[in-house]
Formats: structure tokens, sequence, C-alpha cells
């Protein structure tokens, strides 16, 4: 499968968080937010002015610039939002 | 027992560590979860206080404490935290909630329990929490929240399976509807008196690195068998359009522009009906008084001066209506995504939007809100232009000079007025103010940094009739008391200056009086921008608080012969110009003219230096604004 960076991946699509390449506070940030590998993650919508976008993680909605996305790598599972994965993570 | 993770090297957690000696007794208890799972709510409804609660993260940055009233425990103090993540802090807020937990926030005792909120309906996350909060060894009673979202959205929690994986009690609850709550109770008499609850303690991830956490707490979920909520189906509907390309950001302009016209037609005939009736209450009470200098006092100082201010208290409530539907709602998050674009090319954080838009209603909450900003030359900077937004003090001037100097000119069918859109104006410049000094602070003191917008959206929800109501009741029993003290206090203030010094037993005529003398002797000053000595002893006044003009004028126009009987608006169109009347709101929308915000300042920066530079700053650009404003008018009309 291919490893994009999320910021890359279209909307509509969904993978699995690869790695996150981000200075600890932010990664530690987002890392309670879900963002983590193993963790499945959809490309929701991208707000008006197209940046930032919103991203469904984890149940939750969070909303990234594409500045942050890029150095947030997923593997790509599908392009159509429909069969994603309901459970998250492997066992560590 | 059950032992499961995996990596750990170092030694069992213990439960709950026994003191030694005599039955401490408990006092204290700590409410602490993920940011926006709802501890103020449940706060609320345990002590029967009404800190503010609303539908996005980050709304407690401080700590507050309150009895246990309503469950009949007034013995014991419960402490509110704002939300954390982990123990690890970046942000001051964060900060405060670990030092309070860990018992290190002086003048704080160290809870004797931790009551831990969580989401219900994203357990997998907010588990993370559990494991670093039951590491500080205290017991800790496990509340998941939300149980009506979980039930209605399809989510299924076995509570005895978790308690049994946890090793701490675990109750469901819904803190909005005051479901389960009789668990607190319960768990309180047995914490306090160590009953044992029948549950064995468990090995936590000692490592405690999110990674860790995280998988820790998937592998509970998935043991107890835990199934997390559809997602909501309405929130998915209703972002389609109000984060649509198009309809998006029309949406955001319809409800701005709907909020100002509201605040006219519905409010400006509330507002005048109830003048009419105060004016009238006034003159039938005065009569009950003999006709001597108490009357003049209390009928022409007092009286004009407190109830020029309160006849704003309409619009100031439908105002807060619309905060607070857009707050409750969930779309505040929403227009911070909307935002961001325009938050970025001033290079501020779309975090420091939620603090912005606060400052809508007052800046000095907004400037305790900044503390969710991690980088401090961010927040400094949020800190600088959130008295630029146009806070609700202004809104008594504001509709004051309007109605009072712009005719009831109306378009589009009458949705739209002239009256809403010069108020729509003075908004937008005291915003392009913010932005511009924003843009001029980020190319010079502050090199641009590169903190990360990162915005959970929450679920959208139906704001309730009793949180709206109790949130306009707060505001306007706070209006009410600044109108009976701060206003009453200068409005008396201004009275007595006004009629001394006494020659023979005659007060003096007001423009002898001392404070007729300190207006003439600024008036030079203030005459380029269209103000007259009696506005500009206002502007002096307003020092204190915004709102404090409109009673000042309301007791000089009062006390002056020849405007004695016209109302306030009618005796500024005889005394100003329309060219001086714009110079003066717009003098507003930049002038700081606020104590409270600058003594926050002061508290929130630790140094007199930055609401020093404010004062000056502000009050400059609002001089030169409102020259170029008379001089411009002047010459046009």
């Amino acid at each position: 499968m291919d490893v994009l960076a999320l910021s890359d991946a279209k909307v509509g699509s969904a993978g699995v968080v690869e790695r996150v390449d981000l200075p600890d506070e932010v990664s530690h940030y987002l890392a309670h937010l879900g963002f983590l590998p193993g963790t499945s993650v959809e490309i929701l919508r991208r707000a008006p002015a197209g940046d930032p976008r919103v991203y469904r993680i984890d149940g939750v909605e969070v909303g990234l610039r594409n500045e942050t996305a890029k150095h947030i790598f997923l593997r790509v599972i599908s392009d159509t939002a429909d069969n994603l994965p309901t459970e998250t993570i492997e066992a560590a | 027992m059950s032992c499961h993770v995996t990596a750990v090297a170092e030694p069992l957690q213990e439960k709950i560590p026994t003191p030694p000696g005599a039955t401490p007794r408990m006092r204290t208890v700590a409410l602490i979860g993920p940011p926006n799972c709802g501890k103020s709510t449940l706060f609320n409804r345990l002590t029967g206080m009404r800190q503010k609660v609303a539908n996005y993260p980050g709304v407690t940055v401080e700590h507050h404490s309150g009895r246990m009233k309503s469950i009949g425990r007034n013995d014991l103090t419960l402490i509110d935290l704002p939300g954390i993540y982990s123990l690890a802090t970046y942000s001051e807020d964060a900060r405060v909630a670990v030092e309070v937990l860990t018992g290190k926030m002086p003048g704080v005792p160290k809870p004797d329990c931790v009551l831990l909120v969580l989401d219900a309906t994203h357990l997998n996350r907010q588990l993370m929490l559990a494991a670093p909060v039951f590491s500080i060894g205290l017991p800790t009673l496990v509340l998941l929240n939300m149980s009506d979202q979980l039930e209605a959205r399809g989510g299924k929690i076995d509570t005895l399976a978790l308690a049994r994986e946890l090793g701490h009690p675990v109750a469901l609850i819904s803190a909005a509807q005051g479901r389960g709550l009789e668990a607190i109770p319960d768990f309180l008499l047995r914490a306090g008196s160590k009953l044992d609850d029948g549950l064995r303690p468990v090995q936590l991830p000692v490592l405690q690195s999110a990674a860790s956490c995280r998988s820790w707490a998937t592998q509970v979920t998935a043991r107890t068998k835990y199934q997390s909520p559809a997602a909501s189906l309405w929130t998915r509907r209703l972002d389609s359009v109000l984060l649509h390309r198009v309809f998006g950001p029309l949406f955001f302009l319809v409800v701005v522009i709907a909020v100002f016209q509201v605040v006219f037609t519905l409010g400006q005939p509330l507002s005048d009906g109830m003048g009419t009736f105060l004016t009238g209450a006034g003159a039938k009470a005065a009569m009950l008084l003999p006709d001597n200098w108490l009357r003049a006092l209390l009928r022409d100082g007092l009286w004009n001066g407190v109830q020029s201010v309160l006849v704003f208290l309409p619009q100031i409530l439908l105002l807060f209506l619309f905060i607070g539907i857009l707050e409750d709602s969930g779309y505040l998050a929403r227009a911070a995504l909307i935002a961001d674009r325009v938050m970025r090319s001033i290079g501020l954080n779309g975090k420091a939007f939620i603090p912005l838009l606060s400052a809508y209603a007052c800046a000095v909450p907004a400037i305790m809100a900044t503390r969710t900003i991690e980088n401090k030359r961010e927040r400094i900077a949020t800190i600088l232009i959130a008295p630029f937004m146009t806070c609700s003090a202004r809104l008594p001037i504001y509709t004051l000079i309007i109605a009072a100097f712009i005719p009831n000119q109306r378009f589009l069918g009458g949705l739209l007025g002239l009256r809403a859109l010069l108020m729509l104006g003075l908004y937008v410049i005291g915003f392009l103010a913010a932005l511009i000094t924003a843009k001029m602070l980020n190319s010079s003191v502050m090199k641009a940094s590169h903190a990360p917008f990162i915005l959970e959206l929450p679920q959208y929800r139906w704001p309730t009739v009793t949180s709206l109501g109790l949130r306009l009741y707060d505001r306007g029993k706070l209006f009410l008391k600044k109108a009976g003290t701060i206003i009453l206090g200068v409005t008396f203030l201004v009275w007595v200056l006004s009629v001394l010094p006494i020659h023979g037993g005659q007060f003096s005529a007001l423009s002898t009086s001392v404070i007729g003398h300190l207006g003439h002797w600024i008036e030079p000053l203030l005459r380029p921008l269209g103000f007259n000595w009696k506005i500009g002893i206002g502007l002096l006044s307003s020092i204190v608080a915004r709102e404090v003009i409109v009673g000042t004028l309301g007791t000089l126009y009062g006390m002056d012969p020849a405007t004695h009987s016209l109302g306030l608006q009618v005796a500024l169109r005889h005394d100003i110009t329309l060219g001086g009347a714009i110079a003066l709101v717009v003098f507003f929308a930049f002038a700081m003219q606020c104590t409270s915000t600058l003594i926050i300042v002061r508290r929130e920066t630790n140094s007199w230096k930055l609401p020093a530079l404010q004062f000056c700053y502000m009050t400059t650009v609002a001089y030169v604004a409102a020259l170029v404003a008379n001089q411009v008018i002047s010459r046009l009309f």
C-alpha cells in the first residue's frame, strides 16, 4: 500500500496512520487526539478556504492545517470512506 | 487480578495509599478530565454554582472551587479544573490543572480524591488520561459522561467490566440531564471511610507515553466490549453545509449581520419602552420628595445617569443570547475553522480565534482564555489585540449615537437597515485594527512562530433553554450590578463635581462648576475631534468602564438647564455635529476605556509594561482615527 502525507490524501479517502514526524510538543498533543501509528483516519472535508482540512480520527473530528498534516503519513486503505475498519489499533 | 501491560519495569501501582495514624477527614475533591468532556457542567450540578459552560474545548482555564451542596455534602470542597490530555503540560491552563491535582498549587489543598470525567462517546481516546491520573494514587471515581449521547447513537459500555479492568469504580452519567449522579455521594462515602469497594488494584502502563497509554486504553475497551457510538449524522449533514465552500462563509456573514439587525429591530423598541417607563417612574418618585437639593441630586444626578445606561439592558441581553447559541451549539469551532485562513495571514494561530471571539462579549474572560495558547509570543500578541474586539460595553454608546444621528433607512425590502450596517462597520474597524496590530507585531517584535493549528470539532448540540436562560440571567444581573455600583458611583461623583464649589449656600452653575472648569480646560484638545467639553468629561469618566460615558452624559445633560427637559438622544443632536458623533463612536471602537482589562492584562503578564503600552497605543489610535473621521465627515456633509 502507498504511504502518503495526510495533506496529499484525497477528501473521502481513508487510511491508517503510519508515522508522525513533528516536534515532541506537537506530536504529543496530536497523539492524545488519536494521531498514533495504527489509528485509522478519514479525510472528511476541507474548510471553505481549502485549508485547514477536517479529519476524522477515532470518532473525533479534528481540523489541521496542511502545513501540519504534511508531516503525518498514512497508509491509504480506501478511496471512499465506506469500508473503513471499525477497530483502530494494533496491540502494542 | 488483571495484569496485562507489557514492557513495564516499574512496581505495581498501589490503589489507595493508607495514611499512617488516625483516619484523616476528607475535605477536597478534584474534578479532572480531558477538554470539553463536561466537567464544568457536572461541577455546576454538584455545587449549585454557575461556572461558564459551552460546547468547545478550553472553556475553563482556571481552577474554581465550591461546596458540594447539591448532593448534601457541604463539608466537601469540589475543585473544577481546566481540561487536560495528560499530565505533561504545554499550556498555562493545563499547568494549573496538574499543579492542583498533585497538591503543588500554593493556597489550594491537595485533593483527597478525584472524580475523573470522561466523554463516554470517545472512550478509546479519553481513557488515555485514566492511567496517569490513577498513578497519582488518590481514590478515583471514573464518570463516563454524556450517557444520553452514547445511547442515542447506539454505543454500549459495560461499566462493571470496565471497573474490574481499571481497578476503580465506574459510573455512567449524564451531567447535562442530571442522570446517574447518585454514584458520586456513594463513592465519596466509601472513599471517606476507606470501605472496600471490592475492586482489586490493577497494573497500569507506567511508562505513560502517549503510545503506551493508547494501546492500554484500546485493550481495555476491547476487553470490556465497548461499542463506540456511530458518528452523529446531524453533525455531518450540518457541516457539509456550514463548512461548504460557498454556503459556509455566506452563512457566517448572515449570522453576523442578523445579530446586529436584531439588536436594532427588536432591541431598540424594547429599549425605548424601557426608557419611557424609567423616566416616568423617576419623575413620579421625584414628586414625592420636597423640591430641594436632595431631589436635584436624586433625579438629575443619579437617576438620569443610571437610567440612561439601564435602558440598554435589552440590547445587551439579545447580544448574549446570540453568543450563547453560537457557543452552546458547537458552531464556534466551525467559525474558527473558517476564519483560520485570515488568522494565518496575520501570523496568528487559529487557536487565537476563540479567545478573540469571546472578546466580543468582554475582553476580560477573553484575555484569560488565551491561556490555552501554548506559544508565549502568540499569547501576548492575542492579549494585545483582544481589546480591539467590540465588547458588549461599547454597545450602549454605539446604539445611543446611532439611534440619535442615523436615520432608520432600510434596504432589501426592510431586511437590512442603515443603522445595523453602521454598527457592523464599527465592529469591522475594531477587527481591522486588531488584524493590523497583529500584523505589525508579527513583522517586528514577534517573529512568526510555528505553533500548529489543531482544533477539535465538537458534535453539534441543541442549546438548552435552561442553559441560555441562566446565561442571560447571570449577564443581566452583572449588568444591573454594574449600573448599581460603578456607574452609580461615577455618576454621583460627576454630580458632586458639577455643583461645587458652593457660593453663599448656592450650587454652582454647570459651566462654572469644578467639572465645568475641568471640561473647558481639556476642550481645546478635543475640539478638532468635534467633541465639546461634556463629551470630554464623558471620555474621562469612561476610563473606568465604557458604559460609564452614557451615565455621565445623562447626568450632565440632565443638569444643564438648556437640555434639562430633553431626552439624551435629542440633547446630543442639539449639541454635537454628525462628524463629532461619528468621531465619538470611532474613538470608542479603538480606545482602551476599561480598567478591568488593564488589571487583568497586568495579572496575566505579571507586569505593568504591557497594559501601559496597550493603553497609550490604543488611545493614540483612537484619537487619530476620531480626528480623521470628524474632519472627513464635516467636510462631506
